[in-house]
């Protein structure tokens, strides 16, 4: 009997505990910030959410530095009344991401998103931010169909894979000359999704397709195929990771084509690694050439001693388009008309969002490996 | 016999399970109903320093949950027939797919009703990879195994009939009703306050309340023990057991040693697909990516830490794994590193796991006794 | 079809190379297996450590491509030296730190698997916080090339660039390719004698054939697994220098999924076999080039796995499935 009563004292203990304290809420919530609506409210925040740590963590670093940079300008105009950065870890990784972003929206401080970085978590993350009302601005997700969910938080402060991609079937055609392409993916959501745009686009001239694995290093079977097809020009859906080891593997076999890759691979790591062989490859990008915001470029340098790498500056936009809502003293209900009315010239182009939440004015330019740098070769009209 | 058999005197009064055994029937029914209010509760109690900051409790749970029921699962396959499996995933994404694609991709079937086809699809793979694999004997299998699993997966990223990479969206939720409130207790002053402004619906299957997701798959959890209870204590659980130790004898003496094993990878299989179905239905979305290979060995890890064939073992070993990485965010870069230690630590201090079935620890008690016999003393 | 035919010579010489880096990881496996009778789960991690140790020592020495033959015998030399040193040295500390304790605690079999398992993310992740772990030691400004982005692919100087040697059926065969092949082939005959004829040889397969009979004759058992690591080590060492002649690119994960294939390639050919080891690091290696000819890149592994489960049912313990204990002359 004494050990029953080891068990039932300190159940009972919190059984009274628990009655014996109040209760509180239950009437209408007096939201902080619904004050003076000219004064920003203070102590508000902004959600960063992606890959932060895990394999998969540069995308979202080169995005949370961008984040940062903006956030280190604004703070440093209203000393008084910073905005701090809660960062959403979710690796990338779909499982997480719904647990993530309630989290996020139970904070109520948390006045808007920059993320989610993947599309794959923005599917499982962005029903529930739409139905809370909490904005997202998406800096890196490029699937198109994110769009057309009729999701009235989302925001993508970059241009889909349904503009890229006809862009990089242009340039193809009309500026590499290429009469014979092959294409490859990375069955990626990422990767599939613009190359099959790019097959549609290139029609009869592409005379042969492959899909390779993520994380897969060997490219041998595909190099045989590539090489074997004649092709003058080979386009890549896919990550620098993958990218890399197969454009590498492809000079060793003396393949002398014109390699084209998407923004995916626009980054510094794949010219580090492929080194040599990463000469002469065609990047498309629906970003702006650094050159344009010399600023922001000297400034991320100066933080970061490092050039702004993939997404950075679609990073420091998102956030600054947040910071000016909070700035005009928007809070979560009427962040989402801000954004949507926001019509501003960013780093990285005019910050402008179309009814359905894409960003309207996307020019899509080309960059060419030169001499181990990323170099512009100016917009593809 | 090794020579440093760690001989631990084992006269330290009764243990535990001992002392909840001894108590007489009405106060064990009524512990074990308070433990269920607590765990229903548990979400909504936010119990400091158990919480999760860096992710919703609820959400949180729920995973654990997911776990706690694979674990139990792979349990049959691992610990009651002994055989390595490897490829577990295989059998999780199964069980999610059947209800993405019926209910979601190219169907628009129930969820009332996917479920149960979710469980009998998981089932039959099991059937179909077991009839012609577990004739081939140990390790092999596991290599078997990671194949089907990796099999499976790329299946799924490679074929667009079921979403490809793309995943399925829009999975259909199931039909829920909303009967009252459920406030949670605030603990932001230090003492515990109810907070009637953050309340759970009850039975509410919503996008942005995980808690009756959590619930049902502790209901689930519940049916799934009782079943596991009244198989384990039966002739096939038994027949199970004889085999794992020795398949010779187990055949010798009569037990249709394949049949019993082909019984437990299906029902481990439809444990899991069950689990699958669960992940599915709550996240709403489901891709490939959710069913890596790594995921495989988690789970594998759950059941062996926890101890293989102690049901209650493989629910703490299924809450160590998916629960700590969840707790441990602030670790943030260096959660794998911190969780590939932990796994060696208990490897190597808790090597039966941390709740051994009561087989092992006879079994291992008697071990260290004739090794006092043989040797005089126990060496350290 | 066609293609396959068209460019039967190419797949088979790349699937070759391939087979022959699988086959080298995969005597780690099948040595440990063959004694310890558990499957070194962090064996990819003893490979990932050896392509590192081979980039760094190519770093270190200024490697550069179109060098003349002096300074490339003298790198592609260190870069062994340094990967088998490396890779030999982090089995037997992995033989030391997560298998021997289990060993002394008479835990199961399954036990040494987590262990493993934990210790195969300890090392994945450790290299994958080096920039980290550098920066908390106040080196990073010395080593900032060798740790830069340390959860990104580390690329290294093509020392050898492929020359086509001969053709065969329209393949142009190249140095890499024929140094790879030989390479293992040389590896494995050279491990195959000391199996056989030297000392600690014999006490590797006494071991492997009844490890209380080998005890009771005088042998060290302790002795004899720490060598069968060191020599699976040494093996999975070559194994990346070789990985990196060819691919010349590595990453803090790379180890997990080779050695999966090395595994696979392992079971295929007959584990605890040393011969089985190198026919099953062929056969997977031209199974999937094949495959990836036949059905799409997409499809390899699915090919190499249904492969191995075809084998199995008709060949239970892999193609030559003898055990390391009763491997003859």
């Amino acid at each position: 009997m004494r050990s029953t009563l080891k068990f039932a004292v300190p159940l009972a203990v919190a059984a009274l505990a628990l009655g014996a304290c109040g209760t509180k809420g239950g009437e209408t919530p007096a939201a902080g910030g619904s004050g003076g609506a000219s004064q920003a409210a203070c102590d508000q925040k902004i959600g960063m959410f992606g890959a932060l740590t895990g394999p998969n963590a540069n995308l979202g670093i080169y995005i949370q530095n961008g984040v940062n940079l903006a956030l280190d300008d604004y703070n440093k105009k209203n000393p008084n009344c910073k905005v701090t950065l809660e960062n959403y870890d979710s690796q990338g990784d779909p499982t997480q991401a719904p647990a993530l972003a309630k989290k996020a929206i139970d904070d109520k401080k948390v006045v808007g998103i920059v993320g989610p970085a993947f599309s794959g978590e923005s599917k499982a993350a962005d029903p529930a931010f739409n139905e809370a009302g909490l904005v997202t601005i998406t800096p890196s997700a490029t699937n198109p169909a994110l769009a057309d969910n009729g999701w009235k938080t989302f925001f993508r402060a970059l241009g889909n894979d349904a503009t890229q991609g006809p862009a990089a079937a242009k340039y193809i055609k009309d500026t590499v000359k290429s009469t014979k392409t092959y294409v490859i993916d990375d069955a990626s959501e990422y990767g599939k999704g613009l190359a099959d745009i790019v097959r549609k686009d290139l029609g009869a001239q592409v005379v042969g397709n492959d899909t390779i694995q993520q994380k897969q290093t060997d490219f041998s079977a595909s190099v045989t195929k590539v090489t074997s097809s004649g092709a003058d020009a080979l386009f890549f859906g896919g990550y620098s990771p993958e990218a890399a080891p197969l454009i590498k593997q492809l000079r060793d076999a003396g393949w002398k084509g014109t390699f084209v890759v998407a923004d995916g691979v626009k980054d510094q790591s794949f010219i580090d690694n492929a080194k040599d062989a990463a000469e002469g490859t065609i990047i498309t990008c629906p970003c702006v050439p650094p050159d344009v915001a010399p600023d922001f470029q000297a400034a991320y340098k100066a933080k970061y001693n490092e050039d702004p790498n993939t997404y950075s500056g679609e990073g420091y936009d998102s956030a600054t388009i947040l910071l000016d809502g909070i700035a005009a003293g928007k809070d979560r209900e009427n962040m989402v008309d801000f954004v949507k009315s926001y019509d501003k010239k960013g780093v990285t182009k005019q910050l402008k969002f179309d009814p359905k939440g894409e960003s309207a004015d996307i020019k899509v330019f080309a960059y060419k490996v030169d001499g181990g740098k990323i170099v512009s070769e100016g917009e593809i009209k | 016999m090794s020579t440093a058999a760690t001989a631990r005197p084992q006269d330290s009064g009764p243990g535990f399970r001992e002392r909840v055994d001894n108590l007489p029937t009405a106060a064990k029914i009524l512990l074990w109903a308070l433990f269920a209010v607590f765990l229903f509760l548990l979400p909504l109690l936010n119990i400091p320093f158990i919480t999760t900051e860096g992710s919703d409790f609820g959400g949180v749970l729920f995973t654990v949950a997911t776990y706690v029921l694979v674990a139990l699962g792979l349990n049959i396959v691992v610990g009651y027939a002994g055989l390595l499996d490897l490829g577990y995933v295989g059998f999780y994404a199964i069980g999610a797919y059947t209800v993405g694609v019926l209910s979601a991709e190219h169907g628009k079937l129930s969820w009332v009703v996917v479920v149960p086809l979710a469980i009998v699809a998981a089932m039959i793979s099991g059937v179909i990879l077991g009839a012609p694999t577990l004739r081939v004997r140990g390790d092999y299998l596991a290599i078997v195994t990671l194949g089907f699993g990796e099999i499976v997966r790329l299946t799924l990223v490679n074929l667009e009939y079921l979403g490809g990479a793309q995943g399925i969206s829009n999975i259909p939720k199931p039909p829920g009703l909303e009967l009252f409130e459920v406030p949670s207790i605030d603990w932001s002053s230090g003492a515990p306050v109810v907070d009637l402004d953050t309340t759970s619906t009850f039975l509410k299957f919503g996008i942005n309340d995980f808690v009756p997701y959590y619930w049902l798959a502790l209901v689930v959890i519940g049916l799934v023990l009782l079943f596991d209870i009244l198989v384990k204590d039966s002739r096939v659980g038994r027949a199970w057991e004889a085999t794992r130790e020795d398949e010779d004898a187990a055949e010798l003496m009569g037990v249709p040693t394949f049949r019993f094993k082909l019984l437990a990878f299906a029902l481990g299989a439809a444990i899991g697909g069950l689990s699958g179905a669960l992940f599915a239905t709550k996240s709403g979305f489901i891709n490939p990516q959710s069913f890596e290979l790594l995921l495989s060995i988690l789970f594998l890890a759950a059941v062996v830490v926890g101890g293989a064939g102690n049901r209650w073992g493989v629910i703490v070993g299924a809450i160590v794994v998916s629960y700590f990485p969840e707790r441990f965010r602030e670790f943030a870069d260096f959660r794998v590193l911190v969780f590939g230690l932990a796994l060696m630590l208990l490897a190597i201090f808790r090597p039966q796991g941390l709740l051994p079935p009561r087989r092992t620890v006879r079994a291992k008690r008697a071990d260290d006794r004739q090794a006092v016999l043989e040797e005089g003393e126990a060496s350290v | 079809m066609q293609f396959l035919i068209d460019n039967f010579a190419a797949l088979t010489v790349t699937g070759l190379t391939l087979g022959a880096i699988y086959a080298l990881v995969a005597l780690g496996y099948t040595l440990v297996y063959g004694v310890l009778r558990l499957i070194n789960f962090a064996h990819s991690e003893v490979f990932m450590y050896g392509t590192f140790a081979a980039l760094w020592v190519v770093m270190l020495l200024g490697g550069r491509p179109g060098a003349g033959v002096g300074p490339v015998v003298f790198w592609v030399a260190m870069m062994f030296v340094a990967a088998m040193a490396v890779s030999g040295l982090i089995a037997v500390l992995l033989e030391r730190v997560a298998y021997r304790p289990l060993r002394k605690r008479n835990a199961p079999p399954l036990i040494a698997l987590i262990s493993a398992i934990g210790a195969s993310f300890v090392l994945a992740e450790i290299m994958g916080l080096r920039s980290r772990i550098v920066a908390w030691v106040g080196l990073e400004e010395n080593l900032r090339d060798y740790v830069r982005n340390s959860r990104n692919n580390a690329g290294m100087p093509t020392i050898i660039s492929p020359q086509p040697i001969f053709t065969v059926g329209g393949y142009n065969v190249t140095n890499v390719d024929i140094f790879v092949i030989i390479g293992a082939i040389v590896l494995m005959v050279v491990l195959d004698q000391f199996v056989k004829r030297s000392r600690l040889g014999r006490g590797i397969r006494a071991v492997a054939m009844d490890p209380e009979a080998a005890a009771l004759m005088g042998v060290n058992r302790d002795r004899v697994i720490q060598v069968t690591f060191l020599v699976g080590g040494v093996m999975a060492g070559a194994a990346a220098a070789f990985y990196m002649l060819k691919i010349g690119i590595t990453r803090y994960d790379a180890g997990f999924i080779l050695g999966v294939k090395a595994f696979t390639a392992a079971v295929l050919g007959g584990i605890g076999n040393l011969r089985g080891a190198l026919v099953g690091g062929f056969v997977l290696g031209l199974a999937e080039n094949y495959g990836s000819a036949l059905v799409g890149s997409q499809w390899k592994d699915v090919v190499a796995f249904v492969l191995l489960i075809l084998i199995l049912l008709f060949r239970p313990t892999g193609l030559l499935g003898e055990s390391l204990g009763k491997a003859r002359a």
